[in-house]
């Protein structure tokens, strides 16, 4: 088994096709208005996808496993909304106090949120999708509960100033959550191509049944995927809370669909058994750069943006299978 | 003829609906229901705090008033939430916030139908003739009262990119609204788009119109939540031509920077949903004291400003 696993990597067609896509789009948004490409704004979009790039790279790991989460937008919004209260608490320590605080709840937090659904799937033995949907509403409802319908913000103003190039900040021009997720995505890549753990996330994936023949030890494996799924919903809360300095009910709203659909288009299959951690990033930046050249081109209305969205999402996929195909 | 018996069965009714009513009234027990959408961003939030709040009071009041506050999560969920404080006891009125005007209107007709008085919020039924009481804030003048303070304050021209909320009567009319006011002015709409009135959506939009138009004079943003995302986009963008952003509705912060002379953000646009507990309060003072209170109440959207703005503060209000 470990001479399949360590064969020389070789670039196939297939991996190259959601970049193939995302090339496909900076033309059209070119296209449509030159001012697509200024540097600015290529920034505002990286930036913004990182988010669902985080996110979506621990998606690579549940659903290369054959596995789902739909509760990652509404965990982000409790676990950011948790991890404001408890930093504003400790802002009394310090702030170097209140921002371990935040940074812990967040990726503590996300971790255990997790840790719940996986074990909760593996031995309570039930079907991932009722289970995530269940603790979509969960994490919800407590952060409306937490915010009183309302927001959460950070207090004070010099907190709000202290966590801002969290996200506004750049490293030699480059926006710090975009070193975050190409950092991440390393780490991801050889995690899920050159560990033991890695082959057995998609062996599961792959077929249950044969994987569990060669003792792998399933249930944890598939925990595991969830905690990792967890943990990046931490880090991607850590990265959004700094933008706006808050978090109310709507916040991550949907994320989870975006999340899958960037797996999807990045050539993961969402049945499991194979999973590609920079095709997930590919896609997270392919969705953020649609709606992007949607508000820059001034030909499609308002009203009828969501269609042609979707629509180029599609030709996007095709462009991608029929070089898959070649 | 049967006109005549049509008239006597409803008088008999209307009899009857007396009795049962003067029988209420010696131990004077009633009871409020009000069904509202649940607190799903920023304007519902402070509805449910506001409904809440007044129920205590008027519970305190009144001691044999009994007000079940009861938010709903969808349409669907309220049509079902509306059938079951019906079910076996029935309220003596019903305040209603229909999460949606045309899926509603059957669902309280129904209510209506079994002699609830009913005192409809915000969002109007398509059956007018259901309700005994509308109080209502006036939308086509939220846009026109931002609209006019545009022309005032950018001197009579300037670029504005508009914000606009999620696709509905209610987004339409207030820019309708806002259009009509800038209309014979050199004030120009630049742009428009959905940001669905969440601070995200206001943040990214706000981003993108600033990559697309090199000048933009002014941002009306509708609403509180969507200009705080927006204020953050600029800041990041450090652009300097902008010389006006407005949101709406009366959010705590926003109007906090109002009263501290806020450069950028000196307005708001009020739009309260306290107009919630003026529903419950004529709702009580129908029960109550017979006030006459049927007619439909038109909450003015006031221009708030430096001047007023300490009469729209509530410091504890989560909106």
């Amino acid at each position: 088994m470990p001479a399949r696993g360590w064969r020389l990597p070789r670039i196939e067609p297939a991996s190259l096709a959601p970049f193939a896509a995302l090339a496909f789009l900076v033309v059209i948004g070119t296209l449509l208005n030159a001012r697509f490409l200024a540097p600015d704004n290529i920034a505002n979009v990286v930036t913004r996808a990182s988010f669902i790039a985080v996110i979506g790279i621990g998606a690579t790991f549940v659903i290369a496993a054959g596995g789902l989460d739909l509760s990652v937008g509404s965990m982000s919004a409790f676990i950011g909304g948790s991890a404001i209260l408890l930093a504003n608490a400790s802002a009394a320590h310090g702030f170097d106090a209140a921002l371990a605080v935040g940074a812990l709840v967040a990726i503590g937090g996300g971790a255990l949120c997790g840790l719940a659904n996986g074990l909760v799937i593996t031995v309570g033995r039930l079907e991932a999708f009722i289970v995530t949907l269940g603790s979509m509403g969960i994490f919800r409802a407590l952060t409306t509960y937490l915010a009183q319908g309302g927001s959460l913000s950070l207090t004070p103003d010099d907190l709000q100033d202290l966590v801002r190039p969290v996200y506004f900040g750049t490293v030699l021009g480059v926006p710090v959550p975009v070193l975050v997720f190409v950092a991440l995505g390393a780490v991801a890549w050889v995690l899920l191509n050159r560990t033991p753990f890695g082959r057995h996330v998609v062996a599961i994936g792959a077929n249950e049944e044969v994987a569990r023949f060669s003792s792998v030890a399933i249930g944890r494996v598939r925990t595991i995927t969830y905690v990792i799924q967890g943990a990046c919903v931490g880090i991607a809360t850590i990265l959004y809370v700094p933008r706006l300095s808050s978090v109310t009910p709507t916040s991550g709203l949907l994320w989870e669909l975006q999340a899958i659909t960037a797996v999807v288009i990045g050539g993961t299959s969402l049945r499991g058994g194979n999973g590609r951690i920079w095709g997930t990033i590919a896609g997270a930046l392919v969705l953020e750069s649609v709606a992007n050249i949607m508000v820059l081109s001034n030909i499609v209305s308002e009203y009828l943006i969501g269609a042609v969205q979707g629509a180029i999402i599609i030709v996007a996929m095709l462009v991608q299978r029929s070089l898959r195909r070649n | 003829m049967r006109h005549a018996l049509i008239g006597l069965l409803a008088a008999a009714s209307f009899a009857a609906g007396m009795g049962a009513h003067a029988a209420q009234a010696e131990d004077a027990k009633y009871t409020i229901a009000v069904s509202l959408p649940t607190a799903d961003h920023g304007w519902t939030g402070g509805l449910l705090y506001d409904a809440k709040q007044e129920a205590a009071l008027l519970e305190h009041a009144y001691p044999g008033l009994t007000v079940i506050v009861k938010p709903s999560a969808s349409a669907a969920d309220q049509a079902s939430a509306l059938e079951d404080l019906t079910a076996g006891t029935k309220p003596d009125a019903l305040v209603v916030l229909p999460y949606d005007s045309s899926q509603l209107t059957g669902a309280v007709r129904r209510v209506k139908a079994k002699g609830v008085f009913i005192t409809v919020v915000d969002r109007g039924l398509t059956d007018p003739a259901i309700q005994d009481v509308y109080v209502a804030g006036d939308n086509p003048e939220f846009g026109r009262v931002a609209g006019r303070y545009f022309v005032q304050a950018l001197g009579g021209h300037g670029d504005v990119v508009v914000m606009r909320g999620i696709p509905t009567v209610v987004d339409t009319q207030r820019v309708t609204g806002f259009q009509q006011a800038i209309a014979g002015s050199g004030v120009k709409i630049l742009d428009m788009q959905f940001a669905n009135w969440s601070r995200d959506e206001g943040f990214k939009v706000m981003q993108d119109f600033l990559a697309k138009h090199a000048h933009i004079d002014a941002v009306w943003a509708a609403d509180d939540d969507v200009a705080q995302g927006a204020l953050r986009a600029i800041a990041q963008a450090k652009r300097t031509d902008i010389r006006l952003v407005v949101g709406g509705a009366g959010m705590r912060e926003v109007i906090r920077g109002v009263i501290d002379g806020n450069k950028l953000v000196p307005v708001d646009v009020s739009y309260p949903p306290s107009m919630m507990k003026t529903a419950i309060d004529l709702t009580a003072a129908h029960l109550i004291s017979k006030a006459a209170v049927r007619g439909t109440f038109l909450i003015s959207t006031v221009l708030i400003t430096k001047d007023n703005a300490q009469e729209f503060y509530d410091p504890n209000s989560p909106f």
